[in-house]
């Protein structure tokens, strides 16, 4: 079965491998290689790049004769929002404190869905602010300011 | 007497009110998340495990150990009320679970789940306790060469026997260690791959990729593909099973867990391939096979109770050895090491409370579960029927929290950002990132060994096959290798992973 190349499942795999492996190869030769007696701290990582090369190309070669589909949907805003609602998470909890960065966090990411209703979002998050706090800081003592002063 | 002796000892240090606390906790939110569907036992794991950090190691790692079968008994939950399996293991448990939900025996088959579960978690216990010390004995006489070589027999086995495409579960195993090669060179002092990130300098932290690919790029498939599902909660009303299920079950959970404990000990296989083997063992010793695949409750007391036992076997190289033989175990055994402890033959005598507490707790966890679960099964239920929408904000802000707690600083919430993209590229390519787990957690290890050995032998690789030991363990990992490359068994493979 021939398909397109660029639905191609193995092929693709196969060019993700080689081109990490590469990638990997070109980094480490700034580390001193060593001998195998006395292994530089490059000598492992391009040891383990070059198989893994060998092995992208036997799945991309493999993936030319014979390959499955990429299958499913490729949800781009879900893609998107929520890596960023976690990053965004992160950043806020350093500026604004405990209590907004989880609201940033549960609005964002339940953006991200497909239905997205505001009274539920606002009730989800009351229960999650609720239950973090509950859990985090009441139960386990960690110490996060709830709202950072200079904002 | 000995083994009596060490046991009472465990009983001690589980029993105590604070660990007894921990074990319950764990048994419950593990198994409140890992019911709630499109979440396996590796996302909950990865999500409730930065939680964990911040007690002390043997209370930590028994609550830990609590999560990981709340969330495989969760999982079952999941798997025979609504056929979504949260991983392959219970992939069986749904062929006949589910049909017995369908009429209407939902509660018989949950109850038996349960049963099943606990007599495996009774006999591994046991099994650990016996098996780990002598394990243990003889791993004291390993090098690094046998050490490499066990590593490199684990890897390659978890690889090749795990589902999907041989060469990319190889290619993704290599991926993991170089991920694991990532910060400080112990040897050189050399930083590797940090791109002058000084957040880089420790390495990447097992938990930010395993919340990355497991936790946030399962939910970004799933809002991709949504399921439908179809929840049987009105069967659940009656729970017990009758005397002829009893019956018809208690053959099936003693082969099934003495498969289990079998197949759960050996590096590299593990839960899921005992289940299937269980699975069709029962089916070939049935009477009538045809009724296997329309709720024959043989086919949920055999696998469950040999993924139970597989599942705690596990621990035996994880403990003793250091050795994981999945990616559950992979999980553990990085959390081990972030709480300041090393695994391995000498962690009975240097950690005993450690060791003898968490196997006595294991038994403890699975007295718990089965107390828990047949009276909270309504609980469970009305969980089940959170809608996705609810849910996933509520992960996110789990992981989220949980990863901060790491390190208070932002840095590993953009590394996990980073990662559920990638590992959701790597779902779309069919590259399972389970072996890339194991990779990641071994890897220092095994470089460390490399290094050590060939410096030993003065740079001549045949090292790895003058000593016996690390002989028979490269000879075994040639054979599976080939033995799984041909092409019949290859059919097979695929015939039973569909």
């Amino acid at each position: 079965m021939k398909l397109e190349l660029g639905h191609n499942k193995d092929f693709w795999a196969g060019v993700m491998f080689i081109l990490v492996g590469a990638v990997a190869i070109m980094v480490s030769r700034n580390y001193p290689f060593g001998s195998t007696l006395r292994m530089g701290p490059g000598y492992f990582p391009v040891l383990l790049s070059s198989l893994m090369i060998g092995l992208g190309l036997i799945v991309m070669l493999k993936g030319l004769r014979q390959s499955e589909k990429i299958q499913g949907n490729w949800p781009i805003r879900a893609l998107i929002l929520l890596p960023f609602s976690i990053a965004l998470f992160g950043s806020l909890m350093e500026i604004t404190g405990f209590i907004p960065a989880l609201i940033a966090l549960i609005f964002m990411s339940a953006a991200s869905g497909k239905s997205f209703k505001v009274n539920e979002v606002l009730f989800l998050t009351v229960v999650m602010v609720a239950i973090s706090w509950a859990i985090f800081i009441w139960g386990l003592g960690l110490h996060y300011p709830l709202f950072n002063r200079f904002w | 007497m000995e083994l009596l002796s060490n046991l009472f000892y465990g009983f001690t240090v589980a029993l105590s009110l604070q660990n007894l606390y921990y074990c319950f906790l764990g048994c419950f939110v593990g198994t409140l998340i890992g019911v709630l569907p499109g979440v396996g036992p590796l996302a909950t794991l990865s999500l409730l495990m930065p939680i964990t950090f911040t007690i002390s190691p043997v209370s930590g790692l028994i609550m830990l150990a609590g999560i990981y079968y709340g969330a495989m008994y969760g999982g079952s939950t999941t798997s025979i009320l609504v056929n979504l399996p949260g991983e392959t293991s219970a992939v069986v448990t749904c062929i006949d679970g589910y049909q017995m939900a369908r009429q209407g025996r939902a509660g018989p088959a949950l109850a038996i789940a349960a049963i099943a579960s606990f007599f495996a978690g009774c006999v591994s216990t046991m099994v650990i306790a016996v098996f780990g010390p002598l394990i243990a004995k003889l791993a004291l006489k390993f090098t690094s060469p046998e050490y490499f070589s066990l590593m490199l027999m684990g890897l390659v086995s978890a690889a090749v026997l795990a589902e999907g495409n041989m060469i990319k579960s190889l290619a993704m195993v290599l991926m993991g260690l170089l991920l694991g090669c990532v910060g400080t060179d112990l040897n050189s002092g050399w930083h590797r791959f940090t791109f002058d990130f000084m957040e880089l300098a420790d390495g990447f932290h097992f938990a930010v990729i395993a919340v990355g690919i497991f936790a946030v790029t399962e939910i970004i498939e799933n809002i991709g593909n949504p399921e439908q599902k179809e929840v049987f909660t009105s069967s659940v009303s009656h729970l017990y099973p009758t005397k002829r299920d009893m019956k018809q079950s208690i053959l099936p959970i003693v082969r099934g867990t003495l498969l289990g404990g079998f197949f759960g000990t050996l590096p590299g296989t593990g839960a899921s391939i005992s289940a299937f083997s269980s699975y069709m063992l029962e089916k070939k010793l049935a009477k009538d096979p045809s009724r296997f695949g329309r709720g024959a409750i043989e086919g949920v007391a055999g696998p469950e109770a040999s993924n139970n036992a597989a599942a705690q076997c596990a621990y035996i190289p994880t403990l003793t050895l250091g050795i994981p033989g999945s990616a559950n175990m992979a999980l553990m055994l990085g959390a081990i090491i972030v709480h300041g402890i090393s695994p391995g033959p000498t962690i009975m005598t240097k950690q005993p409370d450690l060791f003898w507490g968490l196997i006595v707790s294991m038994w403890i966890g699975n007295l718990v579960l089965l107390i828990l679960n047949l009276p909270l099964v309504g609980l469970w239920v009305r969980v089940l029927k959170i809608p996705y929408r609810y849910l996933f904000p509520a992960i996110m802000v789990f992981s989220g929290i949980g990863i901060y707690s790491l390190s208070n600083a932002p840095f590993e919430l953009y590394l996990v950002a980073i990662f559920s993209v990638v590992g959701f590229i790597w779902r779309k390519l069919g590259c399972p990132p389970a072996p890339m787990m194991l990779g990641l957690v071994l890897g220092p290890m095994l470089e460390e060994n490399l290094r050590r050995s060939l410096l030993v032998s003065r740079g001549d690789p045949m090292i790895f096959m003058e000593r016996p030991i690390s002989l028979a363990f490269i000879i075994i990992t040639v054979l599976i290798l080939i033995v799984m490359s041909l092409p019949t068994i290859k059919k097979r493979r695929k015939g039973i992973t569909r």
